[in-house]
């Protein structure tokens, strides 16, 4: 009997694997396989150039990944149906294959750079890490707006506001006073927390739609400040020559007293590279675990109860104003983090980074990913960023392939690909997550 | 002078709400006794939930003066304050007419956010707790048990894990009561506690309220329309038509006002009697 099943369960698994490895073959032929190219050498001529290596990786990916998923993790009587719910378990993961999935993600994110460099070397692997060092940009900026929006509820399509006061901040301080990267870190944190707050007093008294509209009159308010204000700012000319950020003193420089030379290493431009990468990382983490530990925490509940009811909430003698602005000042917090480190890789901010479709991206990550799921968030952000990089060569398509990707996901998961509330406190230890059928998302 | 008047827990002097034109409460006068359970009633529409909006700070009263005195000596004047501030510092905790719980939370949660003020001082406004300095930890822990003290209470300690929009409406009823008792509350106003319970739900209810009373130095202050648990557990009737009182007493005293029995036929008091004997009351 059990094999039996277990026959007609690799009989399926192998079918539908195969027909997404034929899908992927399909696809990737004209997407991955061909690429126009201009040649350097022969003036601008176009040629065509054949990558089948590429394509046949892609269509091994999928096949394995998928006869694996089918076998191990999803485990589903009939063969799961060749399309989009096919990609992603139905329902939520159960929290044994999502806690694998969780530590798997962090042990892959550790050890990224160093795999891509053995692979790849460092000329390749330099354009993944620094595509790897924006998703992680991203995923930070969608844990900081997390609480904001997946705990709190508040819908702030202006994040990418405080996202500037970071970077300006830091830009600013290193500009006129000479700051290094580390004392300008916790100072634009702490700017951007300051400009959160000044901005909640008058706005949290709004809700849903207004709310919405005036964080975004404010993102762009910002934006505008920073492009006219010409003598402090640069305007559309941005600030430039922004300090990069040293490791404990020693700079990434070729020579006597760099990095490379105090541990004995050959100069090599990757090391920068690589050193970002794992700051964004800590970044991301600190942000991930500061809030997963507020979650638990009176303060965190209150997040959450307050997206629940808020009349309620008062009722209980929650203080509603104070709590949505401590939500507000740590989600900008974050994002003024994020800012400063954007303008430390960068080197160059002007307010052409900080536009509304910023913020629209990090808000799609963090509804896509699920609201207030972090994993969620990690998934949208690599998909989404990584997917944006990856298909860079199709100019405007992408754009239509992404928001027919978003109408698609929000069609098929209304509440985003990670949906199930984990409770902050349990008395058994194996309590289930809660279906977000039963979440409230917030009404301002 | 009856008993309430010697050291009312609540005094509700001179209450009137206007909403434009509409006076949903008008000049309204009435005592709470310490350690009583009162009973709002009237008619629907009559202003009772506006009444409780009033103490509890969601409406601020058009005229008028709210009274708590605190068994610590403490005296409130909750017509001034805002509304979270009743709960937290005046001790008033309510429910809601139509429930209102933190659905997408567990059952365990909705209790530990009504402990929200005390977890904050503990854990120094977040700020010790995210350190895990201080005595946080213990009051979590402390949270927790008052938190199964009260899931005892309501008999709800299994699901204790379960989210609060799974439970059936009886048992949402009282986890709402439960959740109103975390916040250590001195006067609990509950609005219509047992609307929509079946019989069994209703003399469950009536056993808690006793407890609750008994066991927590909490006054209860409660809307019912169901005049059977009305008459079997309040000591003290208030009786509202129109937001004006027309009758305050013990329960046998305002089950037998003319005036009452006139507004709960919905005719003139000088009517009353020949309604009476056409449908054969008295
Ligand atoms: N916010 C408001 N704005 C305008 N009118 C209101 C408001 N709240 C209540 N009212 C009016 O005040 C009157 C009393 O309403 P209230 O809800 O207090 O009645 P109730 O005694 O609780 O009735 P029920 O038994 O149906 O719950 C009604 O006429 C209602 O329409
Ligand atoms: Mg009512």
């Amino acid at each position: 009997m059990q094999a039996r099943q277990r026959d007609s369960l690799l009989v399926a698994s192998l079918k539908d694997s195969l027909g997404g490895a034929v899908i992927t073959f399909a696809l990737a032929c004209v997407m991955v396989g061909l690429k126009v190219d201009v040649a350097s050498g022969r003036g601008a001529e176009l040629f065509l150039e054949h990558r089948w290596l590429a394509v046949a990786t892609a269509v091994i990916v999928v096949f394995a990944g998928r006869f694996l998923l089918n076998m191990f993790f999803w485990k589903r009587e009939d063969a799961p149906s060749i399309g989009i719910s096919g990609f992603l378990p139905k329902g939520g993961l159960g929290t044994g294959s999502a806690n694998m999935l969780k530590y798997g993600m962090l042990v892959l994110a550790v050890v990224l750079p160093f795999a891509l460099m053995f692979w790849l070397g460092s000329r390749g692997s330099r354009q993944y890490i620094d595509l790897a060092i924006l998703v992680l940009t991203y995923v930070m900026l969608g844990w900081g707006l997390n609480i904001v929006v997946g705990l709190a509820g508040l819908l702030d399509l202006g994040y990418v506001a405080f996202y500037a006061v970071g970077a300006y901040s830091y830009a600013l301080l290193a500009h006129y006073f000479g700051f290094s990267f580390w004392i300008c870190l916790p100072l634009a944190g702490i700017l951007a927390a300051f400009w959160g707050i000044i901005l909640g007093f008058p706005v949290l008294r709004l809700r849903g739609d207004y709310l919405a509209i005036v964080t975004l009159a404010f993102g762009e308010i910002i934006r505008v400040v920073l492009l006219n204000w010409y003598e402090f700012t640069g305007g559309p000319d941005g600030l430039s020559g922004i300090p990069r950020p040293s490791f404990f003193g020693l700079e990434f420089t070729r020579g006597e007293g760099g990095f490379a030379d105090f541990f004995g290493l050959k100069y090599n431009s990757i090391h920068r590279i690589i050193f970002l990468y794992y700051l964004i990382f800590i970044m991301a983490m600190v942000t991930n675990f500061v809030t997963m530990r507020l979650r638990r925490m009176p303060i965190g509940r209150a997040w959450e109860a307050l997206r629940e009811d808020e009349i309620a909430c008062r009722a209980l003698g929650i203080n509603t104003t104070n709590t949505k602005l401590t939500a507000f000042a740590l989600g900008a917090m974050f994002g003024g983090f994020a800012g400063s480190f954007f303008a430390t890789r960068q080197g160059f901010i002007s307010p052409e980074s900080f536009t509304f479709l910023e913020s629209a991206i990090i808000l799609a990550i963090v509804v896509l990913g699920g609201l207030g799921s972090q994993m969620g968030v990690v998934i949208a952000a690599v998909v989404m960023i990584g997917g944006f990089e990856f298909f860079r060569e199709f100019e405007e398509y992408r754009m239509l392939v992404f928001g027919l990707i978003m109408v698609v996901i929000m069609v098929w998961k209304p509440r985003g690909l990670v949906s199930s509330r984990t409770p902050s406190v349990a008395l058994s230890k194996n309590a289930k997550g809660i279906s977000a059928d039963l979440v409230q998302e917030g009404h301002g | 002078m009856s008993t309430w008047d010697n050291n009312p827990v609540l005094k509700v002097e001179h209450l009137t709400m206007r909403f434009g034109g509409l006076t949903a409460v008008g000049d309204l006068s009435f005592n709470v006794g310490r350690g009583d359970i009162t009973a709002l009633i009237g008619p629907n529409g009559a202003g009772k939930t506006t009444v409780f909006n009033c103490i509890t700070g969601f409406y601020k009263p058009t005229e008028g003066r709210l009274v708590m005195n605190r068994s610590n000596g403490e005296k409130h004047l909750l017509e001034r304050k805002p509304d979270f501030k009743i709960t937290a510092e005046a001790k008033v905790a309510r429910t809601f007419q139509n429930i209102r719980l933190f659905g997408g939370m567990t059952i365990l949660e909705n209790l530990m956010v009504a402990q929200h003020n005390p977890l904050m001082v503990a854990s120094n406004w977040t700020i010790g707790g995210l350190l895990g300095l201080g005595g946080y930890k213990k009051s979590n822990v402390d949270a927790i048990e008052t938190a199964k003290y009260w899931l005892e209470r309501i008999d709800l300690i299994d699901r204790a894990d379960a989210p609060a929009a799974d439970l059936s409406y009886g048992d949402q009823r009282r986890l709402e009561i439960a959740r109103a008792m975390c916040t250590g509350p001195e006067l609990l106003c509950l609005d219509e506690p047992a609307a929509g319970l079946n019989p069994k739900e209703s003399l469950e209810l009536n056993t808690l309220l006793q407890y609750i009373r008994k066991e927590h130095d909490t006054s209860v202050l409660l809307i019912e329309h169901d005049m059977s648990v009305v008459m079997e557990i309040s000591d003290h009737v208030v009786v509202l038509d129109y937001g004006v009182k027309i009758s305050d007493g013990t329960p046998e005293f305002v089950k037998n006002d003319p005036h009452v029995i006139a507004a709960y036929l919905g005719v003139e008091d000088d009517e009353v009697d020949q309604v009476e004997e056409e449908v054969g009351i008295v």
